[in-house]
């Protein structure tokens, strides 16, 4: 119990650095929030309506008041409006939230799907089919989301018309995004993970189970599978964080909507508000998320001891 | 009876090396075959042979290799997947390695239930159970539901062994049954294996050590170099050997293994005597806290003092405090109350800055030599390295590696060699030579030949010995085997869950042992020649904080 509230304190140290961080690259940065808010760079507003501004959002003010200002707005759950959308931030996030979850739930499914098959089926095979598949994820593993989309495009939506290159309506659309973000995590899962396994089929409770009868198919699910499902979980903050790195690029490339072009598009129009309201969720995310590892690491692992 | 294991001529090689080198055997149904060999004659190669386990990349070769009239080198996948673990149950070495860490044991109790009977959830549930039960587990309930890493070692094997016999298989294979077992639950894990015997069940027994073999076969094969040197009924073996290698095998034996009542140690040579005790150890205690948030009192009021040309032998079983102990001596733990004096001097008491400059005065010997070097180095880096921290020049260097070397008798050919080009006996050596390095006032030798070949564990304890004596040296030598605390020790000092439970001369305390639990000790030993007696239905079970 203890511990747990240690770590719960330890999260929100995590997102109150988040929201500092944030803070300051915003602040430092090139161009004015004024502008941004009286409609972007190609706006002439009069030294009237700038002032007015400043007074009423606060930048007149000494900066440590700005950022007191702001860390209490936001422990109240108060995360301001878009300068651009002028509409709160959190129904801005709201209304673009589902197609992101959409796109980066089916693109960890597709992920971890693979990388499972490719690892327990070449783990400790035949030498070339081992080679293979490991040589596919080294290639796989280092190729961006944006390179992976770009070809996806050519071939399935240029050359072979058979899905949509853009959009965000329906699942076809779907298709292509999915694999270009799934894929580098995939490769990368998967050699974690059969390393994982030809480790652990190299412990003597294997051999053990073989000499009962268990063939080396049931071997791999019913035995080994589980103890290699203890580095995927732990990797699981490298999955989240590659999802929403990757959502960023794959969102632009295929015109989707999405928290990561939403997040791209306010970062490039100063748009304060909505940059720290999505770096919050995601720092929130992924607090909860590693939080969450060390629950499920307690499941999979008796010998793990809750904290 | 009908053989139901026939065996000729049996070829096993690896790429191109072979390591069984055509060997015959047989085994009639309800009889009892032990193989006995030292670490790499071939016996567990043998033994997983039979279940079609021989390994990946290893080739089998045999004029007849056939179980119950089946021809096993006609058998497919399936075929061998039907009679594993239905057929032929293999207990295979390690208790704690060859059970699912993440599975409770009586789902893997239930496992050859499931692949070869017909027995519903239900059925299966109440048969780990009864299998449980009849291999001496307690509460066998709670067990089932338990995990290898919360049942102590004893248990474990039975567990092991239960999830072996569970589908009646009519050839039951136990690679080392008993090794690495403590003494009495030796002879208890022992004793469910003679009594599974009875029940017209063949067996095949895989062992180093005669003296376990002995109370359980028929009849003994010894192994050596892939080959079976000799075979025959097992008194035959044990008395009237006719190989050489069988003859060295059972001295070996005898030697480490204490008989009573003959005085088995030969009386070391007087040394002089200091007055002044090398090393005192007054009033220890150290308290940890459990894993299920308890104290636990690792070591209790222990005291002990060790003068030059000394031996003191700790015993005790698993979870005995011993090496807890071991480690307040060596100053890596702090003692909650007491303290430990080096050379007349406090040691405990120091803090680390201050220890470190004593270090050198007390060395240190460990149970398992591979884990303990760095396998990148050669001997001679192994050794230069001990003779930089102990601050020796470097032109000094060469002159004192050989001498090193000479202590320990081994040849300056061992220096370019890594450790894992070395034998266990050569590394052991070598690290005896590296905790000499220094020249230290004491030597404390966590079983030192506990993970060595019988014959190989005898001349160890011999170099041990003389270097005692040659060098001056106070010596702590713990060990789980009183044979070999016999042979090495003057005084010996008897621990059982933290306490000291007696001390005295060794021949005091073999000779009139006080405590009911070192006589415990002392009948638990395998013996040769005698049979040990058993404590039917006495489990000792420890709770060991790991």
């Amino acid at each position: 119990m203890k511990q747990l509230a240690a770590r719960l304190l330890a999260g929100v140290g995590v997102l109150w650095g988040a929201a500092t961080l944030t803070f300051v690259a915003i602040h430092f940065s090139a161009g004015d929030p004024v502008l941004a808010i009286l409609g972007g760079p190609d706006a002439i507003p009069t030294p009237q309506q700038l002032a007015q501004v400043r007074e009423e959002y606060g930048f007149d003010q000494p900066l440590w008041v700005q950022y007191g200002r702001y860390v209490g707005r936001i422990a109240h759950g108060d995360f301001g409006e878009s300068y651009r959308l002028r509409i709160p931030v959190t129904e801005a996030i709201g209304k673009q939230i589902g197609a992101t979850l959409q796109l980066a739930l089916s693109a960890a499914l597709l992920a971890i799907g693979l990388a499972l098959a490719s690892a327990v089926l070449t783990a400790k095979r035949n030498p070339w089919v081992r080679r293979v598949a490991s040589a596919s994820e080294l290639v796989l593993s280092s190729s961006p989301s944006f390179v992976l989309g770009i070809l996806l495009l050519l071939v399935f939506s240029f050359q072979w018309p058979v899905l949509p290159p853009a959009g965000s309506n329906g699942w076809q659309t779907l298709i292509l995004p999915t694999i270009a973000l799934a894929l580098p995590i995939a490769g990368m899962l998967s050699q974690v993970l059969r390393q994982e396994l030809e480790d652990i089929l190299e412990q003597p409770f294997i051999a053990m189970a073989r000499a009962r009868g268990l063939s080396q198919t049931a071997v791999r699910l019913r035995h080994a599978l589980r103890h290699a499902l203890v580095p995927l979980v732990t990797l699981s903050g490298f999955i989240f964080a590659s999802l929403l790195g990757g959502a960023v690029v794959t969102e632009m490339l295929f015109a989707r909507q999405g928290i990561g072009r939403m997040m791209l598009d306010a970062a490039v129009a100063k748009d304060a508000p909505v940059v720290l309201g999505i770096t919050l969720l995601a720092a929130l995310v992924y607090v909860g998320v590693n939080l969450l590892v060390d629950v499920l690491n307690g499941l999979i692992d008796p010998r793990v001891k809750p904290r | 009876m009908s053989t139901l294991v026939d065996v000729q001529d049996l070829r096993v090689q690896f790429g191109h090396t072979p390591i069984i080198k055509g060997i015959s055997f047989s085994l009639t149904a309800g009889e009892c075959l032990a193989l006995v060999g030292e670490s790499g004659s071939g016996k567990t190669v043998t033994s997983r042979t039979l279940s079609g386990l021989s390994g990946a990349g290893s080739k089998v070769q045999a004029e007849r290799l056939a179980f119950a009239g089946t021809d096993l080198r006609q058998l497919d996948d399936r075929a061998w997947q039907a009679l594993r673990g239905a057929q032929i149950g293999f207990v295979m070495q390690d208790a704690l390695g060859s059970l699912d860490p993440l599975r409770p044991v009586g789902k893997e109790i239930a496992e050859p239930l499931r692949l070869h009977t017909e027995l519903g959830r239900a059925a299966r549930q109440a048969r780990v159970i009864e299998l449980l039960r009849s291999v001496g587990v307690p509460q066998p309930e709670l067990r089932a539901l338990q995990y290898p890493h919360q049942l102590s070692g004893g248990l474990r094997q039975r567990a092991l062994i239960a999830s072996a016999i569970a589908a009646g298989p009519r050839l039951l294979i136990a690679d080392e049954p008993t090794t690495a077992l403590d003494a009495t639950v030796q002879a208890q894990v022992l004793a469910l294996l003679e009594s599974l015997r009875s029940q017209a069940m063949a067996m095949l027994v895989v062992s180093h050590d005669l003296a376990v073999v002995s109370r359980l076969a028929d009849r003994v094969a010894v192994m050596h170099h892939g080959v079976i040197v000799e075979q025959g009924p097992v008194e035959a073996i044990l008395h009237d050997p006719q190989h050489p290698y069988t003859q060295s095998l059972l001295r070996a034996g005898r030697a480490v293994h204490f008989q009573r009542p003959a005085r088995a140690a030969p009386k070391l040579a007087r040394v002089e005597r200091f007055d002044l005790p090398l090393i005192e150890a007054r009033h220890l205690q150290k308290t940890f806290i459990g894993p299920d948030g308890q104290p636990h009192v690792a070591v209790h009021n222990a005291s002990f003092s060790l003068r030059a040309g000394e031996t003191l032998g700790i015993v005790g079983e698993s979870g005995s405090g011993k090496t807890t102990l071991t480690r307040m001596l060596l100053g890596l733990e702090r003692p909650d109350a007491g303290d430990v004096w080096l050379n007349g001097r406090p040691w405990s008491a120091l803090n680390d800055q201050q220890r470190r400059q004593l270090r050198q005065r007390i060395q240190v010997v460990f149970q398992d030599p591979q884990s303990s070097f760095d396998p990148r180095y050669t001997v001679a880096r192994v050794l230069n390295e001990a003779l930089q921290v102990a601050g020796l020049p470097r032109q000094d260097w060469p002159a004192r590696t050989l001498e090193l070397l000479e202590l320990v008798r081994l040849d300056a050919s061992v220096l370019s060699r890594r450790p894992l080009e070395l034998s266990g006996g050569q590394r052991q050596r070598i690290a005896i030579a590296r905790a000499l390095a220094p020249n230290p006032q004491v030597l404390v030798c966590d079983e030192p030949v506990s993970a060595l070949d019988v014959s190989v564990q005898a001349q160890i304890l011999a170099l041990l010995a003389d270097l005692k004596t040659r060098l001056k040296l106070a010596c702590l030598f713990i060990s789980h085997d009183l044979g070999v605390i016999n042979q090495v020790s003057e005084r010996v000092l008897v621990m059982k869950d933290g306490e000291v439970v007696e001390s005295g001369t060794v021949r005091d305390v073999f000779d009139h042992p006080q405590h009911a639990y070192t006589r415990a000790l002392l009948d638990a030993i395998p013996q040769i020649d005698r049979p040990a007696p058993v404590p039917e239905h006495h489990f000792i079970t420890y709770a060991i904080a790991i």
